[in-house]
């Protein structure tokens, strides 16, 4: 989303080998290590040919473990740190001015945006001392090249784009994008996220990040496909739950989501699916919320038993195949959505995967040169392709390094705002959520390997609350914020700061832990805050209400 | 640009780039060196000494794995005292390892020549099964101690250094802290150290099984690349499938995404796209 508005396209602007060759590597709100651990041996590479590494997180992560410096700030506060980053860098004029005049725009207004966050200031908002904020500033500033990468732990805020648009003004001011070694990768959370985004799954782009606004854009797609497009973006998750809220809404097609349990409050969630008319899942399973559908369409496992293409975060579309046979009624999703369209009198023709990629790539420049075939042969090829003889693109944005930049990447100034919900005497702890290493999402996917350690779901908590407390390791206790309650093994842990408990949505069937997040959700980009909510501790045994 | 290297291999001139190694060079010239411990992916090791070659002025023999190449070497490939020192090699693994499953080592002691019961008779590393969780299993009586598994664990890969050489001379071995059970241990299950040992000591715990069974038929396993459905790395996978199973996952050394590697998901975590069969 971020990306988007500055760049014009929505991905990550490096490839995995620039962390090889980078001199800096500013990790924000990334659990690598355990979240993307192939990434993390392109980022461990890179610190072991010399790269500083510095992992900015609220938890004392297996990834920061290994970094150079950790920076533990408070949960949400990562404007503050930013921006009192860029506050030094410009006030001691170590920002890359030749490439600020000649490729940016809106520098002024950005100074004065940052004007005020001094590292005194931003220091009390993320406990992270003046002199370590001025150092990093300093160090990232002087990098000959660096690259930044964020995760989870910056979009799953009710700020998400903001906290995204920090980290590109920092970028821009030291002229960190665009080149081998510098530039802003979101590391993608789900195996096709990036190509959801590519193929137009989004409410107001068609294939290739085509702005379905655009007349000139919809005329080309309304030709090729002989229907009239509706010029209106249609609605992100969040317009869409309101509406069904509103009866706006009443049918819904999911196809291989499971929003009772992933969705941040999943009380208010099934409560709000009741309302619908009419809800389809289509899923490999019958998953929580296909259980409540009215229709379930059983899909193929797309990487094992299907064939088409998944985009990584680094822009490479790589071929997906079948690998054995689908059990019983299941279909390929391509053919069960056809299926549906002829049910419903439109007379699709049956296209494979192949062919409907084909008619995709002539509809957009970035895929235009990929055939299965290249796809095949190169390992992959990593978008913009636009001719069949281009060899695919490492690095996006070079144009802002051309001696006259035609379209400048604006700088989007930004304030801080804390999480929606903070500690109070009554919840006095902050939940903040994430990722294992050997476990995924519900865990629809990743519960059924027999995995050695797996033992559910436990809650991390920092040992002195627990002492304070009187919780010992592996006592089950309750954890209530305002929308719910879950009964969880807790488990002292150092790498929560005091105040701080650390759940993973992993084992809903046990432990919901989204019956506890909160949907505060970022305005632009719909993502909901399940990095912050707040909730109160109560021991079973003592039955009585606790303070930290 | 800088200077390009010039060499004689088995006397035939051959000029590389600076940085390459002899081995590397050898097999630019066409005279390839066996080796066991070498591996693309990984730092040299200088454990298994099979890949060693003659080289005009020192006095031992080299490692061409890891001897950089110079202006002026003069090396032999194959020459007695090259044969004989691979020969040594392989009679001296063959005497204390079990080599059913380590083509390489099998390799070696054919063109070496080799006599496996040369020094059969005296103490093996024959040792029980490792059988301590569902992932994979560990074979140390297959163990050649390449140190290939240590290094993809540690930072050529994996940086989790869950596994290291304790022990001295006849008792040294791969251990993974204090002679732990692995679910007792650092590791992280994501099979790197499966992935690269050549002599199946670390297995599969599937393959194991299905081995131990009778069942495993390299004839009826037909190996698919798709690309891994957990987070969004986009890992290669190349899935091993017998019979309508996963059986084992796998992913191309050569691929700029994995280089191999991968974690417990994406080399463990396919059960669920097969549990209606269970």
């Amino acid at each position: 989303m971020g990306l988007t508005t500055v760049f014009g396209s929505g991905a990550g602007t490096s490839s995995y080998e620039d962390f090889h060759h980078t001199s800096f590597i500013l990790l924000v709100g990334s659990n690598a290590a355990e979240a993307h651990p192939i990434i993390f041996h392109h980022i461990m590479k890179g610190v072991h040919n010399g790269a500083e590494l510095v992992v900015v997180d609220p938890r004392k992560t297996v990834t920061a473990k290994r970094a150079h410096e950790h920076l533990q700030i408070a949960i949400g506060s990562d404007i503050a740190l930013l921006n009192a980053m860029a506050h030094v860098i410009i006030r001691e004029h170590l920002y890359r001015e030749d490439f600020v005049a000649r490729a940016t725009v809106g520098f002024d207004a950005f100074r004065d945006s940052v004007a005020d966050w001094t590292p005194k200031r931003a220091a009390v908002i993320t406990g992270i001392a003046p002199e370590r904020i001025e150092a990093l500033a300093r160090r990232y500033a002087a990098a000959p090249t660096a690259m930044i990468g964020w995760t989870l732990g910056i979009t799953e805020h009710h700020n998400a784009v903001d906290n995204v648009y920090a980290l590109i003004n920092l970028a821009l001011l030291c002229g960190n994008v665009g080149r081998p070694g510098a530039g802003l990768n979101p590391l993608r959370g789900q195996n096709n996220v990036q190509g959801g985004g590519d193929m137009g799954a989004l409410p107001n782009r068609l294939p290739g990040f085509q702005d379905v606004t655009d007349p000139a854009v919809r005329e080309k797609f309304e030709k090729a496909w002989g229907v009239p497009l509706a010029p209106e973006p249609g609605w992100n998750q969040t317009q869409m739950f309101d509406a069904i809220e509103q009866g706006t809404l009443r049918g819904l097609y999911v196809i291989g989501e499971n929003p009772i349990q992933s969705e941040a409050d999943s009380g208010y969630m099934r409560a709000l699916f009741g309302q619908l008319g009419a809800l389809v899942v289509q899923d490999i399973f019958l998953t929580a919320t296909a259980e409540i559908a009215d229709v379930v369409f059983p899909a193929r496992v797309s990487f094992a038993e299907s064939d088409g293409t998944y985009t990584n975060s680094e822009r490479r579309v790589q071929r997906v195949r079948a690998a054995r046979r689908a059990p019983g009624q299941a279909q390929d999703d391509l053919w069960i959505v056809t299926s549906l369209a002829r049910a419903m009198g439109y007379p699709w023709p049956y296209l494979d995967a192949e062919g409907v990629f084909d008619e995709m790539r002539q509809l957009t420049v970035n895929f235009r040169g990929m055939t299965y075939a290249r796809l095949e042969e190169a390992h992959g090829l990593q978008w913009p392709v636009p001719e069949l003889d281009h060899p695919g693109s490492k690095v996006l944005h070079e144009r802002l390094w051309a001696p006259e930049v035609a379209v400048k990447a604006p700088f989007m100034p930004v304030q801080w705002a804390p999480p929606v919900e903070m500690p109070t005497p009554e919840y006095p702890f902050q939940l903040t959520t994430g990722r294992r290493l050997a476990f995924y999402n519900t865990g629809v996917q990743s519960n059924v390997y027999d995995h050695p350690h797996k033992i559910g779901e436990w809650m991390e908590i920092h040992p002195h609350d627990a002492k304070a407390l009187g919780i010992v390791d592996g006592e089950v206790v309750a954890v209530i914020s305002r929308r719910g309650r879950v009964e969880v093994p807790a488990y002292a842990s150092s790498s929560v700061m005091p105040g701080t408990v650390f759940m993973t949505f992993h084992f809903p069937d046990e432990v919901m832990t989204n019956v506890l997040t909160i949907e505060a959700t970022d305005p632009l980009s719909g993502t909901a805050e399940f990095k912050a909510a707040a909730v109160r501790l109560e021991r079973l045994v003592a039955k009585a209400p606790m303070h930290a | 640009m800088e200077k390009s290297i010039s060499l004689t291999i088995d006397g035939q001139v051959v000029t590389v780039a600076p940085g390459t190694t002899l081995r590397a060079a050898c097999e630019q010239a066409q005279h390839p060196v066996p080796t066991l411990c070498w591996h693309e992916n990984l730092t040299p090791a200088n454990a298994c000494r099979a890949c060693v070659v003659e080289l005009k002025g020192s006095r031992t023999l080299v490692a061409s794995c890891s001897r950089v190449a110079e202006d002026g070497m003069e090396v032999l490939t194959a020459s007695e005292r090259v044969q004989n020192a691979r020969q040594v090699v392989a009679e001296l693994l063959l005497s204390t390892s079990d080599a059913t499953l380590a083509p390489s080592l099998q390799e070696l002691a054919q063109i070496s020549g080799a006599d496996p019961n040369r020094f059969a008779g005296g103490a093996t590393w024959a040792q029980p099964v490792r059988d301590d969780n569902n992932l994979y299993v560990r074979d140390l009586s297959k163990c050649i101690l390449c140190y290939r598994c240590v290094e993809a664990c540690g930072d050529d890969a994996q940086n989790t250094f869950a596994i290291a050489v304790a022990g001295r001379g006849f008792d040294a071995h791969i251990d993974a802290g204090f002679g732990r059970e692995l679910p007792e241990s650092d590791c992280v299950f994501c099979g790197n150290c499966v992935a690269v040992c050549p002599t199946g000591a670390l297995i599969g715990k599937k393959e194991y099984e299905l081995r131990q069974e009778g069942q495993w038929d390299e004839s009826q396993i037909t190996t698919t690349e798709t690309v891994c459905s957990y987070c969004g790395v986009g890992c290669d996978l190349q899935l091993h499938v017998l019979d309508n199973q996963i059986v084992k996952v796998t992913s191309p050394a050569d691929h700029p995404v994995t280089h191999g590697m991968l974690c417990v998901k994406g080399r463990y975590g396919y059960a669920f796209a097969q549990s209606e069969d269970e």
